[in-house]
């Protein structure tokens, strides 16, 4: 113990006397997390729509004005053919033409039906099924109060009308979802790419072999590397957690503690992925492609951005062979929901079990003889 | 008889088919300066990491200090001090920093490295530059603090690797009062380098070439077997025969 003393003192002043990695303690945190939920805002407010009206008749007129009075749409030009509406997609200036055909109104009225025109620029994905989902939404509620169908109400067959409500989330706000999971991303950054970087580092410039000659233990020297970080990593987390309830006022509807509890554990896991890779790599370079190859697919498969659910099924189960998908899943969970250690106790146990396998793996992988 | 610290018997490290070290045999005595010589590539870097417990020998036997290269490497750290070929103390850490750490790892008391710290100091000429980070230091007192460092535990033998290649002369000259001098403290001293006329300083010395002891012997003993005037000149006879390149 004497002498793991020794070697976290040597590490800490190694690491605070570096002031960009003091600055980034705070600046990472807080930049972060006042971009990410911005950047990453998946709600739909303003869809550009073209609309060709050929029919130019009171029923076009009013669906194109409740389109325009739904909030959620930009009229951006009413071309006067399919043809040149098409050329504003191309351009980019809008998402969605609507085409009314020439007889809209006759039609409607004399045979109780009409085919309209949707096209959607599918190159923004979400943008175009959300917008043209929108559209659809307005254009049945259009389509309920017409005439035709208000005197037939009759023979019209029965309605099952459903409302809902958005719970944990009530306004189904994007950055509700986003601002956990960025928590979450600084832990990994911090796990992952430090611990590597810094243990490379030290054989980079050859003082790893002077520490192999010396009689510490693996296991000392272990710790000495991954103490620190793990101390900085629930400091930023700390900030991170300050700044959601500053910027959002966010405040975990959970245990505090419970959450505390599953960033250590998560920590650890992490912390023995970013030792690993430094028993792999023999320079900088190494260390950061190998993490940042694993950081990509581990953001990409935890249900970040996208939910795990909708996931084919092998994504699913490769997912869960990450420990990002495990601490994203929980801190939502937390934080949002409010869920307790009954609700989150399998979770841990994943959490443990990532950081057995990848610390052990590490271990047993560091040599200090070759 | 004299008390031999290191026993070295066929000791071979290959990878794949190339023999790096080739069956090397030799002993070195308490409290003496074996010199260790070689070519680049000659495979003196390899045997000394062997000895160090930095590397795991192919076939063949060493003692170190009384314990077996294969099984107790901890146990030969603990009685051995290293200075490698790359510098190799802290750079952002001051001169302070760097003495407590490596002699806390070694397990020197506290109360003793300070004491002992400040004796260096004083010995080194580093009054005023113990709160400086080692980094901003010139090389020359970077490779005699590393020496200082490297001895502060008071290890049975000491391993230098080329320890004042891109030194000055003078600097030098003082590096090797340094070695006098713990040599004179019981330390075994074994030292690797290119320059014949530290090879001059050594009680005895040994030449690699391609990986196999050529010659081992005091330095006037050399240069009689050989006729020659100079240990340049010892070198350059058995040195020309080495197939390996730089």
């Amino acid at each position: 113990m004497r002498v793991l003393g020794f070697i976290l003192r040597k590490e800490f002043r190694q690491i605070l006397r570096d002031k960009t990695i003091l600055a980034m303690m705070f600046v990472m945190p807080t930049v972060q997390l006042i971009i990410f939920p911005l950047a990453m805002d998946f709600d739909v407010k303003s869809v550009n729509v073209s609309v060709v009206d050929n029919d130019h008749s009171t029923y076009s007129r009013s669906l194109i004005s409740k389109i325009g009075s739904s909030g959620f749409f930009k009229m951006i030009s009413s071309a006067s053919s399919y043809k040149e509406a098409l050329k504003s997609i191309e351009s980019g200036k809008s998402d969605v033409v609507l085409e009314i055909p020439a007889g809209f109104e006759r039609n409607l009225v004399r045979e109780g039906s009409q085919k309209l025109g949707l096209s959607v620029d599918a190159i923004n994905g979400s943008k175009a099924s959300i917008g043209g989902y929108y559209l659809n939404a307005v254009i049945a509620d259009f389509n309920a109060g017409l005439d035709v169908n208000l005197k037939n109400r009759n023979t019209a067959s029965q309605k099952i009308e459903v409302t809902f409500s958005n719970w944990f989330n009530p306004l189904a706000m994007y950055k509700y979802n986003v601002v956990p999971a960025v928590l979450v991303l600084l832990l990994t950054l911090i796990g992952g790419f430090m611990t590597a970087l810094n243990i490379v580092r030290e054989k980079e410039i050859g003082t790893i072999e002077q520490i192999n000659v010396t009689p510490i233990k693996k296991w000392e020297f272990i710790l000495g590397k991954l103490i620190p970080f793990w101390v900085i990593g629930l400091i930023v987390f700390t900030v991170g957690l300050c700044v959601c309830f500053v910027v959002y006022g966010i405040f975990p509807k959970g245990n505090i503690l419970l959450l505390y509890l599953f960033a250590i554990a998560y920590l650890v896991a992490l912390l023995g992925f970013g030792l690993l890779i430094s028993t792999y790599s023999n320079n900088q370079v190494q260390a950061m492609f190998i993490a940042f190859f694993f950081m990509v697919i581990f953001m990409l498969m935890s249900g970040f951005f996208t939910s795990t659910d909708s996931m084919p099924h092998w994504a699913r189960v490769l997912s869960e062979f990450t420990p990002v998908t495990h601490f994203v899943k929980v801190d939502r969970m937390i934080i949002l929901k409010g869920s307790g250690w009954n609700d989150v106790k399998t979770e841990f146990f994943y959490l443990l079990c990532f950081g057995a396998v990848l610390n052990g793996w590490a271990i047993w992988n560091y040599k200090k003889t070759s | 008889m004299e008390e031999k610290v290191i026993i070295c018997k066929e000791l071979t490290k290959s990878f794949g088919d190339f023999y790096a070290v080739n069956k090397i045999s030799f002993d070195v005595n308490k409290g003496e300066i074996f010199g260790f010589l070689g070519a680049n590539g000659a495979g003196k870097t390899t045997a000394m990491r062997m000895l160090c417990g930095l590397s795991f020998p192919t076939s063949g036997e060493a003692t170190v200090a009384g314990f077996n290269v294969y099984k107790q490497q901890d146990s030969i750290k603990k009685n051995i001090g290293y200075m490698s070929q790359k510098f190799s103390l802290y750079e952002n850490l001051t001169v302070l920093e760097n003495i407590s750490f490596f002699g806390g790892v070694y397990g020197v008391r506290k109360k003793e490295i300070k004491e002992r710290s400040e004796e260096l100091i004083q010995t080194l000429g580093l009054q005023n530059e113990t709160k400086k980070l080692v980094g901003e230091l010139p090389l020359g007192w970077k490779q005699k603090l590393a020496f200082s460092v490297a001895i502060f535990h008071k290890p049975k033998i000491v391993f230098l690797d080329e320890p004042t290649g891109g030194v000055d002369p003078l600097t030098r000259r003082q590096f090797w009062d340094m070695i006098y001098k713990a040599a004179d403290e019981g330390i075994t001293v074994f030292v690797t380098t290119h320059y014949m006329d530290e090879a001059e300083y050594c009680n005895r010395i040994s030449i690699m070439v391609d990986g196999r002891v050529e010659a081992l012997d005091s330095p006037g003993k050399l240069k009689e077997r050989f006729s020659a005037d100079s240990m340049d000149e010892v070198f350059y006879k058995l040195a020309r025969g080495a197939k390996r390149g730089e």
